[in-house]
């Protein structure tokens, strides 16, 4: 396969589904919130009783409005709902309502960083409002299907790439960047877990140099970065595999099976997947006027692209630290917090989070957000290794008990006795009690064995239980070992 | 007491000269008598209504009440009613009870009118004999063995017969206008977006429009005073004030210039129809009106335009009918498909799948171009036809059907011959105008009606035309001397 893969070329599209944030649904009035009773959370107009009709929600508009204009888009004065027909439980009016030839937000783009550092543009074909299905429930239920109506009418925006990515990498990346900005933009939470971020993959395969595309495979409703990359992964060397081996890709629906690690084809026999489109004649055109967009625009926050500039430019940051730091909203005001804290700093500042910090975190799956360690908390640390209080290694002792037990570095430091030692006299008292006690280590030394510096440095660190200052204790001992 | 107009009798109800105790049961004893030979209803709601008369009773003796306090009505079964069977004339919602009232019935409610119960129609609205209901047909009062019209036929025999006194009906290419041509009454469409469509069941929703069957245009003038008006619930509705249009009804004509629709003149209109239409306009003349012949080129495309657009748009909107929530489901169903197949085949009617089929064929792939886009265009062409004559009149007139009422079954087997008899009131719909139709004459004794149709919200020019012109006629006080 190692041959094979080399001599095709991976062509991928993502479309992904965000449920917008809004309080209410899009066409109703009734909650969004996640994890109601069945169908406690459905109107009549979400159970598409008869004589309902779909009045839409305004919010959920702003909401498309702003994704479009943080990545560039055209925004469409005027676009138009559209009925999208097929019949199935969970779809109650046996259409779906969503925005087919005319979309609210066209021809965007987002720029993603690839492994070797460098920066690719992904083309956003279109983004259009929709709204989500409900679910059907097969577990549990004696063999009936149970249908939970909750999630039907819940607002989503459809984000449908061009197929611009060529790897399984690449389609991570531009996922997760998305993931960001529409948490950035506040407009969804981004709950993969709870089916609030998925995709669609659009895979194909096409013999490297040619400029046609191969047939696609759609692998459907995939809720995690991990499962896009195996999916993809999979999906590739499947349809290679099939071509090398005088087969055929055929255009088909795949869902994605992760405790197997492959996708199955879920094509329906007779599935004429004709949805007969046409405009929902319950919804007039929406219209967007200037004022409604360029409030819109003046509400945008920083986003992520310029904050990772702002934080290089300003900080000092290199490229790489400022994407991982300003990976979400969170993380970067709380990076900012610390690093305003202790000004001359930033580089330490963005060291500790995303070395000590995100291990610790990492290890209890908790993220910033979680009030565990308080930015002013890390930031007295941060301090005192800054006015030289402590050294970094002793700092990582300190964060230890800070993250333990909660308290503030001042107080670990001071308990715990960890004041690293300045005071040149007690450095120097200590280098001639090791030097007095081994005598045959520093006559080799002075013998031209240079290697045992640091066998001292060691023993004087040891006999200071690691407080004393290194740059202090460095510059002494050269100063005393020779003689 | 039947004798009495809608306006009379909330007059005489103010004025304490009858109790709406009385009012209603007398009307409950006539529908109930009524029911072997003209099946008008579907439901009667005699102790609800009941109830609801002593309310309205201690609501007057208190000086208290909306303007059609204690005045009986009765609701096309399509308007949704809390806690009273919704059938749409279909067996797929015989069972159906609506958890709420549409936009329109509660109006009528908080106006003070008593629901007595709710009226046959063809299935779904996809008549214009009302032989395509589930409840079986209903007949005209002027002669049983003939059809009342489509598909607001119950609302239109109730009416005739004395029932009430006035009904809820809806019209999606005729079905308020054709059976109150052919019932002898006066019904109004008034301008699509003019009254919420929420809680009224769809059939086609670019073209459905809510209105009123009654005995003149002052009383459909009274009721759709109560009913019209800006519903955040229905996205179509518009945000227009309803004006007063019992207060415009006494308005001069001197001035009006009316229209007559040539190419209405011209298709297959039965010629003494065409005498008691060319009579009603002269009259209209005399009365200060000024005539003069307008052409509308692409009207004659209606028929087809809208059973391509009309099919189309049910196609979807009855998609929901599928056994699962509410409605019609079959016994013991094996697997999804089966549900699906046998709950709508034999929950609908032949028609109503008729119609769902042909609009599956127009939205599909490969046809949806040729069709319902074309249709589409064409039903510009037709609105921009009438914007251009109503820059050079104010009303347009003609009549509302090619003949009188027809015998029961006669068309039944040929449905585009059925589909013909709505080929002067389709028009308006497409474009969205207001359109009413008022009794104008006899032809072998069966009522026909004129219809009239202005330029958008226009609804207090167009029944302060009907009104002037019921002055000086008595064929809307004619009544069916079997109900009279």
């Amino acid at each position: 396969m190692s041959t094979g893969e080399s001599a095709w070329e991976t062509v991928i599209g993502l479309e992904i589904h965000a449920q917008l944030a809004t309080r209410s649904k899009i066409f109703s009035g009734a909650a969004t919130a996640y994890g109601a009773p069945p169908n406690a959370q459905a109107s009549l107009v979400d159970l598409g009783f008869p004589g309902v009709l779909p009045v839409l929600n305004g919010e959920a508009v702003r909401m498309a409005v702003r994704f479009g204009l943080a990545i560039g888009a055209r925004i469409a004065r005027h676009s138009v709902f559209a009925r999208k027909n097929y019949f199935y439980p969970d779809l109650p009016k046996g259409y779906q309502i969503s925005q087919y030839e005319l979309p609210i937000v066209a021809q965007g783009a987002l720029d993603i960083v690839l492994e070797d550092g460098s920066t690719k543009r992904i083309g956003i074909t279109r983004a259009h409002l929709e709204e989500d299905a409900g679910k059907s429930l097969h577990e549990g239920l004696g063999g009936f299907t149970g249908v939970d109506l909750n999630r039907a009418g819940t607002p989503l925006i459809e984000i449908v790439s061009e197929p611009d990515l060529r790897s399984a990498k690449e389609a991570v990346a531009y996922m997760k960047k998305v993931h960001t900005l529409v948490r950035y933009l506040e407009i969804c939470d981004g709950n993969m877990q709870e089916g609030s971020f998925r995709c669609d993959a659009n895979v194909s395969v096409r013999p490297r140099g040619t400029a046609q595309l191969g047939t696609r495979a759609e692998i459907k409703n995939i809720n995690s970065f991990r499962y896009v990359e195996k999916a993809i992964q999979y999906e590739v060397a499947r349809q290679i595999e099939l071509i090398e081996s005088g087969g055929k890709v055929v255009q088909e629906t795949r869902l994605y099976d992760p405790d197997k690690g492959e996708t199955r084809s879920m094509r329906i026999k007779e599935e004429a997947n004709d949805y007969r489109y046409f405009p929902d004649p319950d919804l007039l055109p929406l219209a967007v006027d200037e004022d409604f967009i360029e409030a819109a625009r003046k509400a945008l926050p920083e986003l992520p692209d310029e904050k990772a500039a702002r934080f290089c430019s300003q900080y000092g940051l290199s490229a790489y630290d400022a994407g991982v730091l300003t990976a979400s909203r969170e993380l970067a005001d709380y990076y900012e917090e610390v690093a305003r804290a202790v000004p001359r700093e930033p580089k330490l500042a963005a060291n500790w989070v995303m070395g000590e910090l995100a291990a610790a975190l990492n290890k209890e799956s908790l993220d910033v957000g979680s009030g565990r360690m308080p930015a002013q908390r890390l930031a007295g640390l941060l301090a005192r290794i800054a006015d030289q209080t402590i050294s970094g290694k002793i700092a990582k002792e300190v964060f230890e008990a800070m993250w333990a037990g909660g308290q503030d570095a001042d107080a670990i430091i001071e308990s715990k006795g960890l004041k690293q030692i300045t005071d040149t006299a007690a450095i120097e008292r200590a280098i001639e009690e090791v030097m007095a006690s081994n005598p045959g280590q520093l006559a080799e030394y002075r013998a031209g064995k240079d290697k045992l510096f640091g066998f001292f440095v060691g023993q004087v660190m040891k006999a200071t239980q690691g407080k004393a200052n290194p740059a202090q204790l460095n510059e002494l001992l050269k100063k005393k070992l020779p003689g | 007491m039947h004798t009495h107009t809608l306006t009379e009798l909330a007059a005489g109800l103010r004025a304490g000269k009858f109790s709406s105790v009385e009012l209603v049961r007398a009307h409950l004893a006539r529908i109930e008598a009524s029911q072997p030979v003209l099946n008008a209803f579907i439901s009667i709601a005699a102790e609800q209504a009941l109830a609801a008369a002593a309310a309205a009773d201690r609501d007057l003796a208190a000086g208290r009440g909306g303007p059609l306090a204690g005045v009986p009505i009765a609701h096309k079964d399509l308007f949704c009613t809390a806690g009273m069977r919704t059938s749409c004339g279909s067996r797929m919602l015989d069972n159906f009870v609506s958890p709420y009232d549409a936009t329109v019935v509660a109006k009528l409610k908080s106006a003070g009118a008593i629901t007595l119960g709710k009226l046959n129609m063809d299935e779904f609205a996809m008549g214009s004999s009302n032989e395509t209901s589930h409840y079986g047909p209903v007949r005209n009062p002027w002669n049983t063995d003939y059809v009342p019209g489509g598909s607001s036929g119950g609302s239109a025999a109730a009416v005739a017969a004395r029932l009430v006194p006035a009904a809820t009906a809806t019209d999606t290419g005729g079905s308020i206008r054709q059976p109150a041509a052919l019932c002898g009454i006066t019904g109004i469409k008034p301008t699509y977006g003019r009254v919420s469509r929420y809680g009224m069941i769809a059939f086609a929703s670019s073209l459905d429009q809510g209105g009123v069957l009654a005995r003149s245009a002052q009383d459909a003038a009274l009721m759709l005073r109560e009913m019209a008006g800006f519903d955040p619930r229905d996205s179509t509705s518009v945000d227009t004030p309803v004006p007063d249009y019992v207060a415009a009804l006494d308005a001069p004509l001197a001035g009006v210039r009316i229209g007559i629709i040539r190419e209405f003149l011209d298709q297959g209109l039965d010629p003494e129809n065409e005498r008691r239409i060319r009579e009603a306009l002269s009259l209209l003349e005399r009365l200060g009106a000024s005539l003069r012949e307008v052409s509308l080129p692409n009207l004659p495309l209606s028929v087809p335009v809208y059973y391509v657009v009309a099919p189309a748009e049910c196609s979807s909107n009855l998609a929901r009918y599928d056994g699962v929530r509410f409605g019609h489901r079959c016994q013991d169903p094996r697997d999804l498909q089966d549900l699906y197949r046998r709950s709508r085949g034999e929950g609908f009617g032949a028609e109503v799948k008729r119609r769902i089929m042909t609009g599956t064929y127009v939205l599909s792939a490969g046809y949806y171009d040729a069709y319902y886009l074309k249709a589409q265009r064409v039903r510009q062409l037709i609105a921009a036809d009438f914007r251009r004559a109503f820059e050079e009149v104010d009303v347009l007139a003609g009549p509302t059907t090619p003949t009188a009422a027809f015998p029961l079954g006669a068309k039944t087997a040929d449905p585009i011959t059925m589909y013909l008899n709505d080929i002067y009131t389709i028009g308006a719909n497409l474009a969205g105008l207001p359109a009413l139709s008022a009794p104008c004459g006899f032809v072998h004794g069966l009522p026909v009606g004129l219809q009239l149709v202005g330029p958008h919200f226009a609804e207090a020019r167009i029944l302060n035309v009907a009104h002037r012109y019921q002055r000086e006629t008595d064929w809307h006080l004619r009544t069916p001397e079997r109900f009279a």
